[in-house]
């Protein structure tokens, strides 16, 4: 690798490794990109564990401990590019349902000696830490826009990420409304796009992987998600991989105040 | 060709048993077929190779925020309302790579889009997605910069179109001149007859172009007789008159632009999810957005344009923020040009009454309630439009 080949690193926090995997899965691109770049850090791919300094970071995962909030400011120093991967690593993911509970409790329900755990309160995205020059959302990443990221870090030019929500999508993808035509409740009038309307192109509603649009009219949905399933379905579709993400969670106080 | 005459030509009768012949005649014309189907529990507009992709014994029951594909009781083969999918995405694709840039010895290379589909039939489309059609000419090929991707779709079609004898209740065809029969543009207009009755059902064929011609004189059809014209006209007149949504063109332009203010703008905007679905199902909205999409790996650039909606905040985006922050600003904005506004800008309405936005409206907006309110003038709360122009 010349001296001007980019340094990469691929680390993870809190999560699943699944859009580390995601990466793992540019078959056809991936031999481009390794040649593009110098991978030097990427357990997930049995890679090389170096050091940084990095000139891009890949991370993947939320913040659930203190040794992880301490090493997320480490590897934000050595990074000149921290790109976040994932809703792990950009709402908190699935473990943020603990932020609305008792961490302690959900942990004494689990483990038969949840003393030996040293864990926060709460699950908190990258950004909650330290600053995040780019965020892809998803449970997991979408490919296509990982390697548009990718992409444009190597051309040197801002990334492009459409912030179109799901209907745009499923609508451009020419996929009938599975809400309005088949009454699968679907979260995506709420959800940021990206995916490309996937999971509605297999006859599925959105489960809200990417979390909120720029503008979620959560009470509106709310209301007419409830003509096809009850209360508590509406209040579980809002919880789950972006449960705490603002314009998800208040769905929570949404069916307090109105039962 | 034998003996008949143009006349005799321009309009006949072809049995329902041999709508087939139709499409071998199209074919034989040098047209593939695009028109309604059965996909996904909809009916929507798909490749058509023979009357049995056709949606035959399917309809649909449509009402605001939902939709639903039933059963029919005949056996007709267009017994339904506005399909679920637009016959747009054939003409305005929901995402063009408008050219691709990529490096050649060093320089760069520009490679147009220069994809022409050639020679395509639209079969079955309405009354009101033909005038969609019109609408969509007027601000895509009759501007002062034609469109080039519409240009190379719109070309070549022939549009053959089939007069509505079933409106859903979301219709309003009526009410916005284009529907419930067959308008101009088309070059053939079908009518289905008596498709509860397997002996008499049947197509009333008239062809109003050279081309329309040259495809129904390759049909083995009887000429049409008075009988068969008046059929005609009373599926028409019946389905006019199941048509109940209304729209009160006299002066709303106008009164939607004194309304500016009126306080229904926020009512609308507490129910509106800003998902885009309705801009999206709308067979006259053209909004796009235009990005690159780099492949560094490939070496390629294309430029990418795709359908966009004047719901997403990123749309009215200029520097320092977005012109139209509020829901209740860019409903208003949407409602405003469909209904007002497009008059000043192409000298037409923008809606053609189809409906769709209103059936497939997650939460069932109807737009020709919230415009009727706003033209209704003042509310008690609100008193005289003051003229504030605050998008806020």
């Amino acid at each position: 690798m010349s001296a001007s080949t980019p340094r990469v690193a691929v680390v993870k926090f809190a999560s699943c490794d699944g859009c580390q995997l995601t990466l793992l899965d540019c078959e056809d691109e991936l031999l481009g990109i390794a040649g593009a770049v110098d991978i030097v850090h990427f357990l997930e791919a049995g890679g090389p564990v170096l050091s940084g300094p990095y000139d891009l970071a890949i991370v993947e995962g939320s913040i659930t401990t203190a040794h992880d909030a301490a090493r997320i400011r480490e590897l934000r120093e050595q990074a000149k590019v921290l790109v976040s991967i994932g809703a792990c690593a950009t709402a908190g993911g699935i473990q943020a349902l603990r932020n609305a509970a008792d961490v302690q409790e959900y942990a004494s329900v689990v483990y038969a000696h949840p003393e030996y755990l040293r864990t926060l309160a709460t699950s908190t995205p990258i950004s909650s830490h330290v600053v995040v020059d780019v965020e892809l959302r998803g449970c997991p990443v979408d490919k296509g826009q990982l390697l548009h990221v990718i992409s444009a870090y190597l051309l040197g030019r801002p990334p492009r990420l459409d912030s179109s929500p799901v209907c745009v999508e499923c609508k451009r993808r020419g996929t009938t409304c599975v809400l309005v035509a088949h009454g699968t409740p679907c979260l995506g009038p709420v959800t940021h796009g990206g995916c490309g309307a996937l999971c509605p192109a297999f006859d599925r509603g959105c489960f809200g992987c990417f979390g909120p649009a720029d503008t979620v009219n959560a009470g509106a949905l709310v209301g007419r998600l409830r003509h096809d399933v009850s209360p508590g379905t509406v209040t579980r579709l809002f919880h789950t991989f972006a449960t705490d993400a603002p314009g998800f969670r208040e769905v929570h106080a949404l069916e307090e105040v109105d039962p | 060709m034998t003996s008949q005459t143009l006349a005799e030509i321009d309009r006949v009768v072809l049995p329902a048993a041999g709508l087939d012949d139709l499409f071998d005649s199209l074919h034989a014309e040098g047209y593939p077929v695009l028109g309604p189907t059965v996909r996904d529990g909809a009916i929507v507009i798909g490749p058509i190779t023979s009357s049995d992709d056709l949606p035959r014994g399917w309809g649909d029951e449509q009402d605001a925020g939902v939709y639903r594909l039933v059963r029919r009781d005949d056996d007709a083969y267009f017994g339904f309302a506005a399909p679920a999918g637009t016959w747009k995405r054939h003409l305005f694709p929901a995402h063009s790579i408008l050219w691709r840039a990529r490096v050649v010895r060093g320089a760069p290379v520009i490679e147009e889009n220069e994809d022409h589909p050639g020679r395509r039939a639209l079969v079955g489309i309405r009354g009101c997605d033909l005038a969609a059609v019109a609408v969509q000419d007027r601000v895509l090929l009759h501007g002062a910069h034609p469109d080039p991707v519409y240009s190379a779709r719109r070309a070549d079609l022939l549009l053959v179109g089939v007069a509505c004898g079933t409106p859903a209740s979301t219709c309003f065809c009526t009410s916005m001149g284009t529907g419930p029969s067959v308008g101009g543009g088309a070059d053939i207009a079908m009518t289905e007859l008596d498709a509860e009755d397997p002996a008499r059902h049947r197509f009333l064929l008239e062809a109003r172009t050279d081309a329309g011609r040259a495809v129904v004189a390759r049909v083995s059809a009887r000429t049409a007789t008075a009988a068969d014209d008046d059929a005609a006209d009373a599926v028409v007149r019946r389905a006019g008159s199941r048509i109940t949504r209304t729209v009160d063109n006299a002066g709303l332009p106008e009164a939607l632009r004194a309304g500016a203010e009126h306080p229904r703008w926020d009512d609308v905007a507490e129910r509106c999810l800003s998902c885009g679905s309705c801009t999206m199902v709308c067979p006259t909205c053209f909004c796009t957005d235009v990005r690159d999409e780099p492949n560094v790996l490939a070496g390629t650039d294309d430029r990418v344009r795709v359908w966009a909606s004047c719901f997403e905040l990123g749309h009215s985006y200029l520097h320092g923020g977005s012109v139209r922050p509020s829901p209740s600003a860019r409903y208003r904005q949407w409602a405003t040009h469909k209904f007002s506004t497009w008059w000043d800008q192409f000298g037409t309405s923008g809606c053609v009454g189809c409906g769709r936005c209103i059936a497939w409206c997650p939460v069932g907006i109807d737009v020709t309630e919230e415009i009727r309110a706003v033209a209704a003038g003042p509310t008690q709360e609100q008193g005289v439009a003051d003229g504030r122009h605050d998008d806020g």
